[in-house]
């Protein structure tokens, strides 16, 4: 599904908080259709990245082009371009104050301009396939983290996103609602929409990724294909950061020792 | 002439308490987006009228500005000045609600592609005026309350009647009238804001 066109290109992309850098001159290329996961430690400026994609943060140097246009520029009429990349927060951020429903037809209805028949068509489309169609009339708080997150994820879609962010989206659920989160972006990806997904689900960013990226202070350290990346990290700093996934069978191991010590 | 003098009340009164939203949320999202230059005025406005007795402010729109060559009817400075009053007051009440809205769901409308206005208009303010609506509803009241001032602007109202009367002499009666009269016009109001309170809790918040 991946075509060979590049649908984003950064260039030396350069972003301070204050005095501290927190991307140190990033580059990469996103196919159309491409799959790509972003992991590392926190702090190393993955979320950061996300966020100056689509301008909520605005970016100290280096160049972002999206689909030809350069996200760069001063002059970029964001309210536009975020028509056309869609993002998901870790804490799912739906309108407290309207129901599953009227979170997604905030957009379409009001920033696109589309007639309500047709976004409702694309609305119940897609709610239907996360399964809360019948909660649509729900608000916020009367759904769970896993449904909020489906429905947030909807909100997004409801746009006709060319491309998705999705920020540490798991991050907040609890374990059994993670599945039905990541089923849902799962089936995105087999459907061959362009994603960019910060996580730290490692068996998930296995499973989805085309390509991973591997980042640690502001800079991308390994950039490689999912099953190479896991099973052979070139970098010393990977080994280690994927070595934090293995304290379960260390803490064991040494547990053991203990035992036979005694 | 009791009743007319309730209708009166609750005609300036409206109107002072509308005209009060309007000014109060201009004000509040003009601070709330540190406009260069025009928020500096509104705090020096919002200072001013906090800081002086509505009393003190009628009498200069009543007899201070005739001097300077402006004259007011009484109806208009009553108007005026309750507004000048509560827009002040409802400023703050709007303020702190306008405070309370997450960066998160700021980010969230703008990730939809909503721009300003459209921010403001549906994702921040409905938030806001939930989060805000107790101090809404008490400003409104003390406003409806601080209408017993526009005797002294010679308005007929329900205070003014009631002056009147206790120069005649029939005191009991008349003072048992005023609550009565007051009570009538302010209780609806202020249990009508309970009732949309709980309807807002209801829709979605305090979760």
């Amino acid at each position: 599904m991946i075509t060979g066109k590049d649908v984003l290109k950064i260039t030396d992309l350069k972003k301070n908080f204050d005095q501290t850098a927190v991307l140190k001159g990033l580059t990469l290329t996103v196919r159309q259709g491409e799959v790509l996961v972003i992991i590392g430690p926190s702090g190393c400026g993955k979320s950061t990245l996300l966020r100056c994609l689509n301008g909520l943060e605005s970016v100290n140097g280096g160049q972002i082009v999206f689909g030809g246009q350069y996200l760069t520029d001063p002059q970029t009429n964001w309210s536009r371009v975020r028509q056309r990349i869609g993002m998901v927060f870790q804490n799912y951020e739906l309108f407290p104050h309207l129901t599953a429903l009227e979170n997604i037809l905030l957009g379409p209805l009001r920033v696109q301009g589309r007639k309500r028949p047709e976004a409702l068509a694309t609305a119940e489309r897609w709610l239907t396939r996360v399964g809360l169609w019948d909660r649509r009339d729900s608000f916020p708080r009367q759904l769970s983290g896993g449904q909020k997150q489906r429905v947030a994820i909807v909100r997004a879609l409801a746009m006709d996103p060319e491309i998705m962010l999705f920020d540490e989206v798991t991050a907040s659920l609890d374990p059994e609602m993670v599945r039905e989160v990541l089923d849902v972006i799962l089936n995105l990806a087999r459907e061959g929409l362009t994603m960019l997904i910060v996580t730290h689900e490692m068996a998930f960013a296995r499973a989805v990724a085309d390509r991973l990226i591997f980042m640690d202070e502001g800079r991308i350290v390994e950039d490689a294909r999912p099953e190479v990346f896991f099973q052979n990290p070139a970098t010393e700093r990977a080994r280690r950061f994927l070595n934090i996934f293995h304290f379960d069978e260390i803490h064991k191991r040494q547990g053991e020792e203990r035992d036979a010590g005694d | 002439m009791f009743l007319a003098a309730a209708k009166l009340t609750v005609i300036l009164g409206c109107w002072g308490v509308l005209l009060s939203i309007v000014v109060g949320l201009f004000c509040a999202v003009v601070r709330f987006y540190r406009v260069p230059l025009v928020r500096w005025l509104v705090g020096a406005y919002i200072e001013l009228a906090r800081n002086t007795p509505l009393m003190v402010q009628l009498f200069f729109l009543y007899f201070g500005l005739p001097r300077l060559g402006l004259v007011l009817e009484g109806e208009t400075c009553a108007i005026v000045g309750l507004t000048f009053l509560g827009g002040a007051y409802l400023a703050e009440a709007f303020r702190g609600g306008l405070l309370a809205v997450g960066r998160d769901q700021i980010e969230a409308g703008l990730s939809i592609g909503l721009n300003r206005l459209q921010l403001l208009r549906y994702v921040i303010v409905p938030q806001a005026l939930a989060v805000s609506l107790p101090a809404i509803s008490a400003t409104v009241i003390f406003l409806l309350k601080e209408t017993s001032v526009f005797s002294i602007v010679a308005l007929p109202d329900l205070m003014y009647v009631a002056k009147d009367l206790l120069k005649e002499g029939n005191s009991a009666e008349t003072n048992l009238l005023l609550v009565i009269s007051y009570l009538a016009v302010i209780l609806p109001v202020s249990l009508f804001f309970g009732w949309l309170e709980r309807r807002l809790r209801f829709a979605g918040f305090g979760s």
